[in-house]
């Protein structure tokens, strides 16, 4: 735990001087899941409104509108509808399965925020193998995918989640390869010390060609990733309903649905950690003020994730088929041959420093 | 070779088809072709083809182009128009003549085909735009279409 902005030093300092030091870091961590929690429930709930006024300007039309000033309170007022609603559920659903699925994809994707570097010193859990564990715990959300599917006892929540099982293991291993592409060059799989090694630079730049394919194939895999258009055929509502939560109702949607949003997020910002240099501004020029690090790593995030709105509302959907002919005959080989490169180019020292 | 052709015809497709939803995404403010119909209820006016109801246009006179001979009524396919006429003696050349008396038309029965104002022959009838037609009584979308004491036209029926 090293959150150490002052107020956060502050408030430390205070819960380690009134109790016993086991049970302090206890209240802080807690302190500090429901922070986060709190965050990122909201920000979840705003990503919708903010895919909901883009489609919609992709669309000519004006989104919603009409709760609050522009529309901001419309998401809110959704989720509030959601937690009032009745949880219906089959009778012949596996009712354990079938409840425990929604908190593996929220829990998961909660778990994976933990590690970001917001700025300098913001930051909950800067563990040394930072983009390995987000690896695994990003591939531990399918899993809930898989169990909802299959617990729901419908076969078009089935095969949704079939669909997501063959989807997220194929593209796993392009997110996965794209990012060791950019471990070459950082040279370590720690978040924080990702964001010290492009003081020098951004590594997209830093990298130049290797790193713009790999970029690239990131930004396609980590849409694929995140089950959206046009990768979204486990929710393919012309095929399949609603996918794998045709049987959820209430606050359970709403979990896969805020878990999708914050999945968006979570690829977005390990895109803007490792590419586009984290809190750091462009030529340093507000180095002196370490609070807009924020600022900026929210604004690279959101651009990204504009970027992958434009992907959904632009691109059609993928057949199966169509789906891992691009995984295994063009990005696999490609994201190889990427790693070949980029070892290349930094055993020969030809990588840009400022 | 046709792998990396086809990479490269890929991505470039991809690229073009961004760059037109983008364009869409940069006017949306000016091209909005959504209505946020009861605030703007003042000035909102509907396209030219919408139809709407059907009218009967009456210029200054209290004249209207209608002769009454019923095409409008056999062309309508279910009945939403009855004409009520009878032979009266035109004042102008003492000659009897067929008038209508009243032109009633349905709208609740109306499908809005529009096969009524294709077949009128003289351009009597026409789509109004107008589109709050709710009553609170079925009665009231019976409308007679001709206003009260309007005669036809001269000139009309040469």
């Amino acid at each position: 735990m090293n959150i150490s902005l002052s107020i956060t030093k502050n408030i430390h300092n205070w819960l380690f001087s009134i109790m016993p030091e086991g049970v302090a870091s206890i209240t802080e961590m807690v302190l500090i899941a429901v922070v986060y929690l709190a965050i990122f429930a909201v920000a979840g709930l705003y990503l919708v409104l903010l895919e909901r006024r883009v489609a919609a300007w992709f669309q000519l039309r004006i989104g919603p509108n009409r709760v609050g000033y522009q529309g901001l309170l419309q998401t809110m007022a959704d989720a509030l509808k959601l937690v009032s609603k009745e949880l219906t559920g089959t009778i012949k659903a596996d009712k354990f399965l079938y409840n425990l699925a929604p908190y593996f994809v929220i829990v998961t994707s909660l778990m994976a925020l933990a590690l970001f570097p917001f700025t300098q010193e913001f930051q909950a859990f800067d563990i040394n193998i930072g983009i390995f564990f987000l690896i695994a715990i990003s591939s531990i959300g399918v899993i809930g995918i898989l169990l909802g599917g299959w617990a729901s006892n419908n076969k078009f929540a089935m095969i949704g989640a079939m669909r997501s099982g063959v989807q997220t293991i194929s593209y796993e291993l392009s997110v996965g390869l794209s990012l060791i592409t950019m471990v070459l060059i950082s040279g370590s799989l720690q978040l924080s010390e990702i964001v010290e090694v492009q003081k020098n630079g951004w590594l997209i730049v830093q990298g130049h060609v290797p790193a713009v394919i790999a970029f690239m194939i990131y930004m396609i895999a980590g849409t694929a990733e995140t089950n959206r258009a046009p990768f979204d055929l486990v929710e393919a509502e012309s095929e399949l309903g609603a996918g794998f939560h045709t049987e959820y109702s209430g606050m359970k949607f709403a979990y896969f649905f805020l878990a999708e949003f914050i999945n968006m997020f979570i690829i977005a910002a390990i895109a803007t950690t490792i590419f586009f240099g984290g809190w750091l501004s462009p030529f340093g020029i507000t180095e002196s003020i370490p609070i807009l690090g924020l600022f900026w790593f929210l604004g690279k995030t959101l651009v990204l994730i504009f970027l992958m709105m434009w992907f959904r509302w632009t691109f059609p959907r993928l057949r199966v088929d169509q789906l891992l002919t691009l995984e295994w005959k063009y990005l696999l080989p490609l994201n190889l041959l990427n790693i070949v490169l980029m070892a290349l180019i930094v055993w020969l020292n030809l990588t840009i420093q400022f | 070779m046709s792998y990396f052709g086809d990479i490269y015809r890929g991505i470039k497709t991809l690229l073009t088809g961004m760059s037109v939803t983008g364009k869409y995404f940069l006017h949306s403010r000016k091209g909005a072709i959504t209505q946020q119909y009861p605030d703007n209820r003042d000035t909102l006016k509907m396209f030219d083809r919408f139809r709407g109801e059907v009218v009967m246009p009456h210029n200054e006179n209290n004249e209207h182009r209608c002769t009454g001979c019923q095409k409008c009524e056999l062309a309508c396919p279910n009945g939403s128009i009855e004409i009520i006429w009878d032979r009266q003696i035109d004042p102008e050349s003492g000659k009897k003549k067929k008038m209508i008396d009243q032109h009633i038309y349905h709208l609740g029965m109306c499908t809005m085909c529009g096969l009524c104002i294709e077949a009128c022959p003289t351009d009597a009838i026409l789509w109004a735009q107008n589109f709050e037609n709710s009553v609170y009584n079925r009665a009231y979308l019976t409308k007679v279409l001709n206003k009260p004491g309007s005669k036809l036209m001269p000139g009309v029926e040469e």
